[in-house]
């Protein structure tokens, strides 16, 4: 994903010179292009996130668009009143971006966790929050918020993420992709675990449950008409996200369908207080097993709620 | 209440502005209850000083996009950028009548929203100097003419974010960035030196690779002296340290820490007034 940002963004600075990338002593390996072909607009701020957002800020008051990079919570946490006061407040055109999104650092340990990031940076003034679900929503996602005038975040997964989409579709900030379709159960997610709830899909049809799949690279403002719509179509919505079950995905979905019909949502998400006290160490794989949120686990936890929840709405008289 | 003529943007005497930005500040601070006039004080002569004779900005073209670029980090200050900012007919003069007021555009810390001349709004220490940082970045690497002025509190030095953008101006050689410190030496709940302690201030600036020079922040001829030759060294950023007196004017709120949190009421008001009504008068009117 970071290669597929890095490439892209290096196609839309060659067009537009107002593009400039800030980094904070991180991005070996993926910035140099970046760096080589536009000396004059790329700046390794060093290890200093704050003042990264304030440049960033500053910059972007003159006219420049600013990406800043760096990994996990390093862009967001350490420079969050720099990012409400300096960025949000006055709508400044910078965009965050974080490379690790989740667990992808997952041998670092906790303090490389981005798993709080989504509902953070979800409250947050004029914030538009993207988070895409393989390499071609990264490049779509990055095309599309170089163009936006505002704030943005952008969640990135790490390298190696499988190419969900085998065809290029049709991408707009604040709108659904519908992956795959289905009549029996929407699995929504968000982020690079898009291509773990595709392969939950592909098992419990193997299962004779048909799943539809609705990936929602922009959690803020989120597409709450495709939602009401998937839900309308199958009932059970189950929210998917590679993030602390507080703030992220899970919350935006039940906010968007609180007041329309009642759909009976499950939310599979992490347990942020588990990661931070837990001795939970191993690879972003590991993690995510045992956090419930394999394939396989997801598979068997929405058989579980599909049997509960027809049984549920059976006796509500649908 | 002096007359204000909002076009008037022409050449302008410093120390009258002053005089009439701390007459302002005692007004705006008394009416709205509000806090902070130690501080708005302090800075009086350093904000008349560049508004008067130094800074390149245009009342009646404030988003005129080769402007300097000031930015007053110590934003609790409000009430001092507010006047002069009026003083120079950047907004008409009324609207610091309704400073802190309901519905009100004019709040307690420095607000740029529908605030005509003002670049950002700051009120949390330690922003501005990045945010000066990343203006000058932009001014120096676009081969654009404008420069960048920081207002800081001493205090403020006391936030990390300050140093780490300090690292960085010099790192990068920003000459057309300029930061001056209104070193009263009285911060939130102490002297600066009880609090945490700054000095050597100067060596700590110099040790970063600025420029430093230091002045008498209330003696507009030093002040205008060392803003008129700017950059202090090429290739380096400056600063100058400005020594201050918080509070300066109002002998009772000089060097007194409560009158960071204190509103006068009337008749600390009328005592004010007449203190600063007692000052010889300069020939040269403004505002």
């Amino acid at each position: 994903m970071r290669t597929a940002f890095i490439e892209t963004l290096c196609h839309l600075a060659r067009q537009d010179t107002r593009i400039w990338l800030l980094a904070g002593d991180l991005g070996f390996s993926v910035l140099e292009r970046f760096a080589q072909a536009f000396p004059d607009r790329f700046v390794n701020v060093g290890v200093a996130e704050q003042n990264m957002i304030g440049i960033a800020a500053g910059l972007a008051l003159c006219g420049k668009v600013v990406f800043t990079y760096s990994i996990a919570n390093f862009p967001t946490f350490r420079c969050l009143e720099q990012i409400r006061n300096d960025v949000c407040h006055h709508r400044a055109n910078v965009k965050i971006v974080a490379v690790g999104g989740g667990l992808a650092y997952g041998t670092l340990g906790y303090t490389h966790f981005g798993v709080e990031d989504l509902a953070v940076m979800r409250c947050l003034p004029h914030m538009t929050v993207v988070a895409p679900g393989d390499p071609v929503e990264a490049r779509l996602a990055t095309q599309a918020i170089a163009s936006l005038d505002g704030p943005c975040y952008l969640r990135l997964g790490k390298a190696g993420e499988a190419v969900v989409h085998t065809q290029e579709p049709a991408f707009r900030l604040g709108e659904a992709i519908l992956v795959r379709p289905g009549e029996d159960v929407t699995l929504v997610s968000t982020g690079a675990i898009l291509g773990r709830v595709v392969e939950a899909a592909r098992l419990l049809q193997a299962r004779g449950v048909s799943a539809a799949v609705l990936s929602m690279p922009t959690v803020h403002p989120l597409d709450c008409e495709a939602l009401r719509a998937a839900a309308a179509r199958t009932g059970l919505v189950c929210a998917i996200e590679e993030h602390h079950a507080v703030g992220g995905l899970g919350d935006a979905v039940a906010r968007a369908l609180a007041g329309g019909p009642p759909t009976a949502v499950r939310f599979f998400a992490l347990d942020g207080q588990s990661l931070a006290t837990g001795r939970q160490i191993g690879g972003q794989a590991y993690l995510l097993e045992r956090a419930g949120l394999s394939p396989q686990s997801l598979c068997e936890s929405v058989l579980g709620a599909l049997r509960a929840d027809k049984g549920g709405l059976a006796r509500a008289g649908r | 209440m002096l007359p204000v003529d909002r076009q008037a943007a022409g050449p302008c005497h410093s120390r009258s502005l002053a005089r009439a930005v701390r007459r302002r500040a005692l007004e705006m601070v008394h009416r709205a209850g509000a806090a902070h006039i130690g501080s708005s004080l302090s800075a009086a002569d350093i904000l008349a000083v560049l508004y008067a004779e130094i800074l390149r900005v245009d009342p009646a073209r404030p988003a005129w996009p080769l402007r300097d670029r000031f930015i007053m980090s110590k934003g609790h200050a409000a009430a001092a950028l507010y006047a002069v900012l009026a003083l120079r007919g950047f907004f008409p003069a009324e609207w610091l009548d309704a400073y802190c007021a309901d519905g009100s555009p004019l709040a307690g810390h420095v607000t740029a929203h529908g605030v005509p001349g003002v670049e950002v709004s700051t009120g949390s220490l330690g922003h501005g100097l990045p945010l000066g940082c990343g203006m000058a970045l932009a001014g120096w690497r676009s081969r654009q003419p404008w420069r960048v002025f920081v207002l800081l509190s001493d205090g403020e030095c006391d936030e990390g974010s300050t140093w780490e953008a300090a690292l960085f101006a010099a790192h990068h050689g920003l000459q057309n960035l300029a930061a001056i410190i209104d070193y009263n030496k009285l911060q939130g709940f102490g002297a600066v030196e009880d609090v945490l302690r700054l000095e050597p201030l100067e060596a700590k600036w110099q040790a970063f690779g600025w420029a430093v020079r230091h002045c008498d922040g209330h003696d507009h001829t030093q002040l205008a002296h060392w803003l008129h030759r700017l950059p202090f060294e090429p290739g380096k950023p400056s600063l100058l340290v400005a020594h201050t007196i918080k509070g300066k004017g109002v002998g009772f709120m000089e060097n007194q820490l409560a009158w960071h949190y204190r509103s006068p009421d009337a008749a600390q008001m009328a005592a004010a007034i007449a203190e600063l009504d007692a000052l010889p008068q300069t020939t040269e009117t403004c505002g």
